[in-house]
């Protein structure tokens, strides 16, 4: 392998890692509040909501499909999980997970068995899981509280000084990097994004794999809103509009390919922190409202995607 | 011994065309078949319903004697059928270990995947395949030859009794097919039965024991390889029994060109199109041609010898290595259709559906496309030019269609062709390339297409015609030039424009 080879190659897949350690390195500098540990934990607590919906992206997007429908899905679980936490943890963690479960499931049979557009699958149980959303919540006015103090804890509970989600989502982070290099479903995965027909005809399940995507994908985000809502006490119905969209952007800045075939999950976790880095570094600025927050996002990931062609094209060539 | 695959009596019908008509083939264990014809001879749905692609209309598939429903690719496959298609059906962006062993991974503890032993087992089969390379290496990364031989080793590990090889060597350097027929006799030794699919007749002398001819959907011949002479085979694959050849013309052109005195054509004019030197990695390995005034010249040569692709190359249609093609003395800018068109040089393509007419269009529109530009002032065009125009061509070429505007996907094949000829001639082409084109029209579409062939040449439009069909190519033209594997190696003109010569030159041994 020549090393511009290595070179485009690395940067293809640890680039999100290395401007993040990059940003973090220039804001301890910059700001002398950015590096304090309270500062750091929030921006990891933050994210780790994100990123486990992110990683269920990460496996959609291989797959070479899209969801849309993670964001609907976060609140959904969010208001299901504080509605069943008056009957227990139990039910405030399954039914939230039983819900999505159903949805992500609906959603991929239509998409493995029609062969319909993932895009316009997921946008309909976008629109359809919101409307339902809003009927639970009366249209938002009601707003569950979180009666059951075990689930609260869930979301609330730390080990130094790091809520549980963030174990939780590390945990998650390393069971799918399993998963997705170490197991034959993780290699069909690749292989039915990197190229339908072919996967088929080397007899991978074409189908059911993709099934097991979305209902992967629509767990995880039913998850993340369950933890939030214990997080927060209460399911919050306003959040989540438009959370689809950070997901995926932070999944295409991990490195991951959004024609599919390509990426993995440590960059995932990398370009969901990034975006936390970014929203932080811009509020030490303190002039700059947090809306810049989403034009630097923006811009960032404009230049991955160029970034990415230029570097899928170098790789080509050599 | 009992074959272990076996066609009887296959039929396949698609609509209005009877694709394969009571074909049957038998597959023994330990020999190698070549499966030979020309386009349209059903050798590509023969081999799809072999491997479950396709279902039978009529007739059986047998397998290992008893009878098989293959309902999937799957199906096929399980049963211990594995096809390596001519386009690598791999995954590029997935590691070579992993596109070679995807569903069969070694593995450790937990039934996690052991990538050590993974990239171990893959480098030691693809060595017995002469591919030594890092394994953990993106499949994109190899050549075509090497990544063909990754799916072969895929395919033959998946524990096969037939092995279906879909022109295998059409990427390969002459090394790789080397190693490639290593392969295949090793299989044939383990009694594996090898469906070998190519239209190099070098190759299939080397390697293969027994052929079957297809033409038109039915079986021409079935018999061992050896006994067969190679103009045999050819007379076979093209349907012109060598005795009777000689016949009265069934085409329509006014005469046999090449024959007739005082045609058109001026020996000493300047070529309108001349091609020198065209070169293309495994596709064309330096073809001249020129093409004069008033001059139809002909490129015979088997499916797969570089005649699209030579007109395809002339007109910047494709890529090239080398070579440049000259018109009316000023080299022509290479890789642009545009430049190509605009210094009168037009092709016809071969396949009409996907590169010619475009269906959601009328007739109108798809005529008057090409000569847009010429069809109006600062760019907005003039409706009632496109209309002469479309007018003019409708009734010269006797297109029948209901109205101008009626769309050009409802009107027969033949009358799709006139369009789209209707659309060359409105951009007034020194020369057109004709690529087959009468294929898949009818008799009398037909005949008026070869008639118009003839009228053009008479008013000094140089052509360079492409047909499969032999007595169209030797009536039709002045000149016939010769291709095999990429390469001009015979001219024909005067007497020798004869069917018999044209098969006795693609028949000659390559070194001879």
């Amino acid at each position: 392998m020549t090393s511009r080879e290595q070179v485009s190659r690395t940067l293809q897949q640890h680039g999100a890692l290395m401007v993040l350690a990059l940003l973090v390195l220039v804001g301890s500098l910059a700001f002398d509040s950015f590096s304090r540990f309270d500062n750091a934990a929030s921006v990891v607590v933050s994210s780790s909501f994100l990123a486990i919906i992110a990683i269920g992206m990460t496996f959609v997007i291989i797959s070479g499909g899209i969801d849309l429908s993670v964001g609907s899905l976060f609140v959904l679980g969010g208001v299901l999980a504080a509605y069943g936490s008056q009957y227990g943890l139990l039910v405030a963690l399954v039914l939230p997970l039983a819900a999505c479960g159903l949805v992500g499931l609906l959603q991929g049979v239509i998409i493995a068995r029609t062969g319909m557009a993932p895009f316009i699958v997921t946008l309909a149980g976008l629109l359809g899981v919101r409307g339902l959303m809003l009927a639970l919540s009366d249209e938002g006015a009601t707003t569950y509280l979180v009666k059951d103090p075990a689930f609260a804890a869930l979301g609330q509970g730390q080990i130094l000084g790091l809520t549980y989600p963030v174990y939780i989502t590390i945990g998650l982070a390393l069971a799918a990097m399993v998963l997705l290099q170490r197991t034959g479903f993780g290699q069909n995965v690749y292989a039915i994004g990197g190229n339908q027909q072919a996967a088929a005809l080397m007899g991978v399940p074409v189908a059911s794999t993709k099934i097991r995507v979305y209902v992967m994908s629509a767990l995880l985000a039913g998850l993340a809103g369950a933890l939030n809502a214990a997080r927060l006490s209460s399911g919050v119905t306003i959040l989540g509009i438009g959370l689809e969209l950070d997901v995926i952007a932070a999944v295409v800045i991990g490195g991951t390919l959004l024609t599919g075939g390509a990426g993995g999950i440590t960059g995932t976790v990398a370009g969901v922190l990034l975006l936390g880095v970014i929203q932080s570094l811009i509020n030490q600025v303190g002039n700059l409202t947090s809306a810049f927050q989403q034009v630097v996002s923006g811009l960032f990931l404009a230049l991955v995607v160029v970034a990415q062609r230029l570097l899928s094209k170098a790789q080509r060539l050599s | 011994m009992e074959p272990v695959l076996e066609a009887k009596g296959i039929s396949k019908r698609f609509p209005g065309v009877l694709a394969l008509d009571g074909v049957s083939l038998a597959l023994h264990p330990g020999e190698v078949h070549a499966l030979v014809g020309e386009n349209g001879a059903g050798k590509s749905t023969l081999i799809k319903v072999f491997t479950g692609v396709y279902h039978p209309d009529g007739g059986e598939l047998l397998h290992q004697g008893r009878p098989a429903v293959f309902g999937t690719p799957m199906d096929a496959q399980h049963a211990g059928i594995s096809t390596i298609y001519q386009e690598v059906n791999l995954v590029p962006m997935m590691s070579v270990a992993r596109n070679l062993l995807l569903g069969r991974e070694p593995r450790g503890r937990f039934g996690v995947i052991d990538a050590g032993a993974m990239y171990e087992e893959a480098g030691r089969v693809l060595a017995g395949y002469g591919v030594e390379t890092d394994v953990r290496r993106p499949l994109r990364d190899l050549g075509i030859g090497a990544q063909q031989m990754v799916a072969l080793a895929r395919a033959v590990s998946v524990d096969a009794r037939v092995v279906i090889m879909d022109e295998p060597t059409s990427s390969l350097e002459p090394r790789e097919v080397g190693t490639l027929f290593g392969v295949i006799r090793r299989l044939r030794d383990s009694g594996i039965a090898v469906m070998y699919v190519s239209h190099r007749l070098d190759e299939l002398y080397q390697v293969c024991d027994r052929v079957t001819v297809l033409r038109d959907g039915r079986l021409a011949h079935t018999g061992q390889l050896a006994e067969l002479e190679r103009l045999q085979l050819i007379s076979l694959m093209l349907g012109r029994d060598l005795g009777e050849v000689r016949g009265s013309g069934m085409t329509k052109f006014s005469r046999d060109r090449h024959l007739a005195a005082g045609t058109s054509v001026d020996q000493q004019a300047e070529p309108v199109v001349e091609a020198r030197g065209l070169t293309r990695r495994h596709v064309l390995d330096g073809v001249d041609v020129s093409v004069r005034p008033g001059e139809v010249v002909g490129l015979g040569g088997l499916l797969g010898a570089g005649r699209t692709e030579t007109a395809k190359a002339i007109v910047g249609a494709m890529p090239i290595d080398g070579g440049q093609v000259i018109v009316g003395g000023l080299p022509l800018r290479g890789g642009s259709t545009k430049a190509a068109i605009r210094a009168g040089v037009s092709l016809l393509p071969e396949d009409r559906k996907a590169e010619g007419i475009i269906p959601t269009l009328s007739v109108r529109e798809n005529i008057a496309l090409a000569a847009l530009p010429s069809l109006g002032t600062a760019g907005v065009v003039s409706d009632t030019k496109i209309d002469r125009v479309v007018e003019i061509f409708m009734r010269r070429l006797r297109i029948k269609a209901a109205s101008p505007n009626q769309l050009v996907s409802e009107l027969s094949g033949g009358n799709q062709q006139k369009v789209l000829l209707a659309r060359w001639l409105a951009v007034r082409p020194k020369v057109l390339l004709l690529d087959e084109p009468t294929r898949g029209i009818d008799v009398g579409a037909k005949a008026e297409v070869q008639a118009l062939i003839d009228e053009l040449a008479a008013e000094g439009l140089g052509v360079l015609l492409i047909s499969s069909d032999l007595e169209e190519l030797v009536e039709g033209a002045d000149r016939i030039l010769v291709l095999r594997e990429g390469a001009v190696v015979g001219e024909l003109s005067g007497d020798d424009v004869t069917e018999e010569r044209i098969m006795a030159t693609i028949a000659e041994q390559a070194d001879g």
